[in-house]
């Protein structure tokens, strides 16, 4: 453990110091400001401390603000995206992996297609989907499109591929079907690229803007990101304070989250990024 | 370009015994079923759809639906505002591009030969990546930014107007996107760092290499493939911008930093030309297939090499 402490590790030890330092002061100026009496927010030339540490403005957020009804919103369409994107892309995934079917390669190949469309260039047809569906404004206009990601699809199909057949074969022979060892066999197997997959939704899903912005127009049905937009658009005036409140009680929970699982997100990103390698 | 990556019949012998033995070609169409529903209803239909809504007058409420041929993009393509929106994306695209993946690179890199304290640099590079768009466009936009009491112009003792200045704005947009976002390639390329055989290195100590010959001849070479990933996947979030710049300038001042999906957005959602705005999408759409054919060639090649 206790390795050469030379030279050039502390060259690169203060490089990376000094990088980190500039890296982490906006968050920690958000934090500071949260934590300041409102009229002493914007005082020039600037002091990170206040005359007084004071939680009065996330007292005054948690009270008022729809922060708690947006994050509880954000949990929930969160974990459902998570869910079915990961339940429904490794089906699909086992299915063109492992079973042959009529039309599969046709399927298949419109699956790969839909890696190009982004669905930014779709919100004006999937708005007009949505209006004549009637789901604007509930979760599921939010949820469902969240769904359709066949880049999951593609690494999860890719994974399935390099299973070796002969671990499946053992419970054909015993009388198993294709849904007890995908369910029983495959799955299990296959927990590193699930939570890999599925870390990397929660992100995306939990970090997107443009969609539920689009969608919920009901503070009742907003997103943490979206509800946060109405506070960028003036809800709160100028206070600062409060405002930097909000943003680390919404900031905090993925950075919390980051600290305690890091291993797993750190592998999580790098391999859904670098799509199944 | 998509049928070579089509399952190779590497898996089909032992799956053939089955066949004989139970009528599971429905199986495999039902193991498919829910995502393919959903895929085709809120991703191919859209698609479709969206084609469709360019070549007609449509409202935002669905009025007034006529077909009109390829009039909207005529207009468009003689539209100034959409030239300078879709400039103002590729200036964008261009100005992160390089910074992102450079400093990537860089923090990696540096992270990568450090023994202290990972999580550390791990928390402070990547950490900002984890946050909303809305979280990061409130926390620059009110105390970052702001010209007298703004943590930069405070700290720096400038003047700067980072987000009213035209010439300025744009920059202002692609520091806070390098901040945001860096995280995400860093982590890239550190799992590409991590995964060079340590046997290289000894063999090269063993011939006398410094540190600055293992860079040169070894570490960044087996990072060229990561590059060109890296480079793409870049290339296609950054031809996405949105969030930040509609939340912080709202594509001002003076238009100077609009980008094109901003642009499709207000024309089809508050000026309601919803057939206009699909014909401006699909104009960034055939730009973003251009650089996505790029993307799969890639992941091809990349399983090639891996099977």
């Amino acid at each position: 453990m206790t390795k050469r402490f030379s030279f050039s590790q502390l060259v690169l030890l203060v490089v990376a110091l000094a990088l980190a330092v500039v890296w982490l002061a906006p968050i920690a100026w958000a934090i500071a400001t949260s934590l300041k009496p409102e009229t002493e927010t914007t005082k020039v030339p600037l002091q990170w401390f206040g005359s007084e540490i004071t939680l009065d403005s996330y007292r005054l957020v948690l009270d008022t603000g729809g922060i708690v009804k947006w994050a509880i919103n954000s949990t929930v369409t969160t974990v459902i995206v998570t869910f079915l994107t990961v339940l429904f892309s490794a089906m699909a995934a086992y299915g063109f992996a492992r079973t042959q079917f009529r039309g599969q390669r046709a399927l298949l190949a419109l699956i790969l297609a839909g890696i190009m469309v982004p669905p930014h260039v779709l919100i004006a047809p999937l708005f007009a989907e949505m209006v004549a569906l009637g789901l604007v404004d509930t979760w599921w206009a939010i949820i469902l499109p969240q769904v359709a990601a066949p880049l999951i699809v593609y690494v999860l199909f890719k994974f399935f591929q390099d299973v070796p057949p002969e671990l499946e074969q053992a419970a054909f022979v015993d009388g198993a079907g294709r849904w007890r060892v995908f369910f029983t066999i495959v799955l299990p197997l296959s927990r590193p690229v699930l939570a890999a997959v599925s870390i990397f939704t929660f992100i995306t899903t939990w970090n997107n803007f443009l969609w539920p912005f689009l969608v919920s127009t009901d503070p009742n049905t907003m997103t943490l990101p979206v509800g946060l937009a109405n506070v960028v658009q003036g809800t709160f005036g100028l206070r600062y304070a409060q405002i930097m409140a909000s943003v680390v009680l919404a900031g905090l929970p993925l950075l919390v989250v980051f600290v305690l699982f890091q291993r797993q997100i750190v592998r999580g990103v790098a391999h859904t990024g670098l799509a199944g390698q | 370009m998509t049928s070579t990556t089509v399952a190779p019949p590497a898996t089909a012998a032992p799956v053939a015994q089955e066949k004989v033995r139970r009528g599971w070609t429905q199986h495999g169409l039902l193991f498919v079923a829910p995502f393919l529903l959903i895929y085709l209803a809120f991703l191919v239909w859209p698609t479709v759809l969206g084609f469709r809504m360019s070549l007609s007058s449509v409202n935002i409420a669905g009025g007034n639906n006529h077909l009109v041929g390829f009039a909207n993009y005529a207009e468009a393509f003689a539209d100034p505002r959409m030239w300078r929106s879709l400039w103002n994306t590729l200036v964008f695209t261009v100005l992160s591009t390089v910074p992102l993946v450079l400093l990537g690179l860089g923090f990696a890199l540096l992270v990568h030969h450090l023994r202290f304290v990972q999580w550390l640099w791990r928390l402070s590079f990547f950490g900002p990546f984890l946050l909303p768009s809305a979280v990061v466009s409130l926390l620059w936009l009110q105390m970052i930014y702001p010209p007298d009491y703004g943590l930069i112009n405070g700290t720096l003792g400038t003047k700067t107007l980072w987000l009213a200045d035209p010439s300025v704005a744009m920059w202002s947009m692609v520091l806070t996107t390098v901040w945001w976002t860096v995280g995400f390639n860093f982590l890239l390329y550190l799992a590409a760092l991590q995964s060079i055989p340590q046997h290289l290195y000894e063999a090269a100590a063993i011939d006398g290499a410094s540190a600055w010959d293992k860079l040169r001849s070894i570490t960044l070479p087996l990072l060229g493939r990561t590059t060109a990933l890296i480079v793409v996947l870049q290339l296609l979030a950054s031809l996405k911008v949105f969030d930040q710049i509609y939340l912080m300038t709202a594509g001002g001042p003076q238009d100077s930093t609009r980008p094109i999906i901003e642009y499709a957005y207000d024309v089809g959602f508050t000026g309601y030309r919803t057939g206009y705005a699909s014909a401006v999408s699909y104009i960034l759409f055939v730009l973003i297939v251009i650089v996505s054919l790029a993307q799969l060639r890639l992941f091809r090649k990349r399983a090639e090499v891996s099977s």
